[in-house]
């Protein structure tokens, strides 16, 4: 299992080259779009990134079950 | 019910006389310059944007021309767009969205968008855009990552990216323009066309402003490749800044260009309620169609002649108050005297009295959006009253009778009319001719 802090600070890479949003905004607890007001074709071009970045599979009709910063790190915390 | 008709239509008859077209905003992001400013005094100075390409991919394919006219300043220098949003464009669609939001701020509107704008009515502001390829650097990157890596590696926003409307779309999105928002794809013709649809945008009672101009990326090896074995591009790899030399006896075919540019064209009356600033305006415009050959040039010019009469017609414009033109001239051995040929039919002996520059000379040829950078050159001819310069005209092609500015010239004062010609593969002719406004 990948560490979460480096899956945190990796995934709020992505979200920062892809949206502009700050990494310092990118937490555990944040919403992708309720809190990062973060649109669906951008999350999926993040969960893209994400595949590539740590080599793991986030299935399409997973992304959806993915709200928060937190469960995309677990999610892929657990699939790596 | 007789005596309302024809109330209506002495009504329609004075709105649209009454409909005089203005340009109030320029932009260009050129192999000549960043700016509308940067590009012009380049132009009038003579500076040539063509150089080596010295990117592998050159050697990887070994490929037979290797010069071109790239954007003098990178995006990620432009102040005009974030880091963020090229992400979600083609290069294509990053210049256009330069062009477009330089253009906007030229025209002095009081926010960024028709929304915010006061003085603005998004329902009434329009885009018309063109381009000859499109988003070809995404599609064809999209393939090379399917084939490579599979379909999970493909980005969600590739369509988006790569449809030829992206880049008009992301335009209307930035400026909220509610009215239409409308792609020509007419090949190297496209953005003069894209200028009609706008006077006619204007001129039909749908719009009041809009945003017009033509994009072009397509700088790439495929595409190098397919023009080259057309025979189309210059071979002269050894001496990038006088490959593209129009009118010229040892020309050899065109030097690829890319950008973008951009006009604000609005009703006289909306202009003047906002207390604009009017460049020049657009007189009229014409098209027409060759259905001659699918590439060449009908070597009688007569499909040519036919844009540039319904031009001056639909400017009310007598042929003998044309004092410049900005040509199309591409540097081509057939191309550039079929249509000076064209110019004489349509101009008459009037012709030898007409300043005419080839700045492709200069910039190369960006296809799509070489009628909008050479329209707003056009503009800013009329502005400063200078014709811009023609580079590499070293020794003239006696085939070709034309008045060819080698150096910047003054143009005369008084009311004069300049015109800009493009005519692209496929048969497709355009013409804008704009007047002088002071």
């Amino acid at each position: 299992m990948a560490d979460k802090n480096e899956i945190l600070a990796g995934l709020a890479e992505i979200v920062n080259e892809e949206t502009g949003v700050e990494t310092s905004d990118v937490q555990l607890e944040k919403s992708f779009t309720e809190d990062l007001d973060i649109d669906s074709i951008s999350m999926m071009t993040i969960v893209v990134n994400a595949e590539e970045k740590f080599g793991v599979t986030i299935p399409d009709e997973e992304v959806k079950n993915l709200t928060t910063v937190g469960e995309a790190v677990d999610f892929i915390a657990n699939a790596s | 019910m007789r005596t309302t008709a024809c109330t209506l239509g002495r009504r329609r008859e004075r709105r649209e006389m009454s409909q005089k077209v203005v340009v109030t905003g320029l932009g260009a992001f050129s192999p000549i310059g960043g700016t509308a400013t940067e590009t012009w005094e380049n132009a009038v100075k003579g500076v040539s944007g063509i150089k080596a390409i010295t990117d592998d991919w050159v050697s990887q394919y070994d490929l037979p021309v290797y010069i071109a006219g790239r954007v003098a300043q990178s995006v990620e220098d432009s102040e005009f767009i974030s880091k963020v949003e090229t992400k979600r464009l083609d290069p294509s669609g990053q210049f256009a969205v330069i062009s477009a939001r330089q253009a906007w701020q030229d025209a002095g509107f009081s926010a960024g968008d028709a929304e915010e704008a006061d003085e603005l009515d998004p329902e009434r502001l329009a885009v018309s855009f063109g381009t000859g390829i499109g988003g070809v650097w995404t599609l064809l990157d999209s393939w090379d990552t399917l084939r490579e890596r599979g379909p999970r590696r493909i980005l969600p926003m590739t369509v988006p990216m790569l449809m030829p409307n992206g880049s008009t779309a992301a335009i209307a999105l930035n400026h909220k323009a509610r009215a239409a928002a409308q792609t020509v794809v007419s090949a190297c013709a496209s953005s003069t066309e894209s200028l009609h649809v706008a006077l006619d945008l204007i001129r039909s009672g749908k719009a009041d402003v809009v945003i017009t101009g033509g994009t072009e990326s397509a700088i790439h090896p495929m595409t190098m490749a397919s023009f080259a074995k057309m025979q189309a591009l210059s071979k002269r790899n050894d001496d990038p800044e006088r490959a593209s030399r129009p009118y010229d006896v040892d020309r050899d075919g065109f030097v690829m260009g890319e950008g973008a540019a951009a006009l604000v064209l609005e009703s006289e009356e909306h202009a003047k309620a906002r207390g604009a600033r009017v460049y020049a305006e657009l007189a009229g415009t014409g098209v027409s169609s060759d259905a001659y050959h699918i590439t060449a040039n009908d070597p009688e010019g007569s499909g040519a002649a036919r844009s540039i009469d319904e031009a001056l017609k639909a400017g009310e414009i007598d042929p003998s108050s044309v004092v410049h033109v900005n040509a199309h001239a591409t540097s081509t051995p057939v191309g550039d005297p079929a249509e000076a040929t064209a110019l004489k039919v349509a101009l008459g002996s009037h012709t030898d009295q007409v300043a005419v520059s080839a700045t492709k000379s200069m910039t190369g040829h960006l296809l799509g959006a070489a009628g909008a950078l050479e329209a707003v050159m056009t503009v800013m001819a009329l502005k400063d009253r200078t014709a811009p310069a023609t580079i590499n005209l070293e020794n003239k092609d006696p085939d070709i009778d034309l008045d060819v500015v080698t150096e910047a010239r003054d143009l005369p004062s008084g009311e004069i009319v300049a015109l800009s010609t493009s005519f692209g593969f496929g048969g497709h002719n355009s013409v804008a001719a704009f007047r002088s406004v002071d």
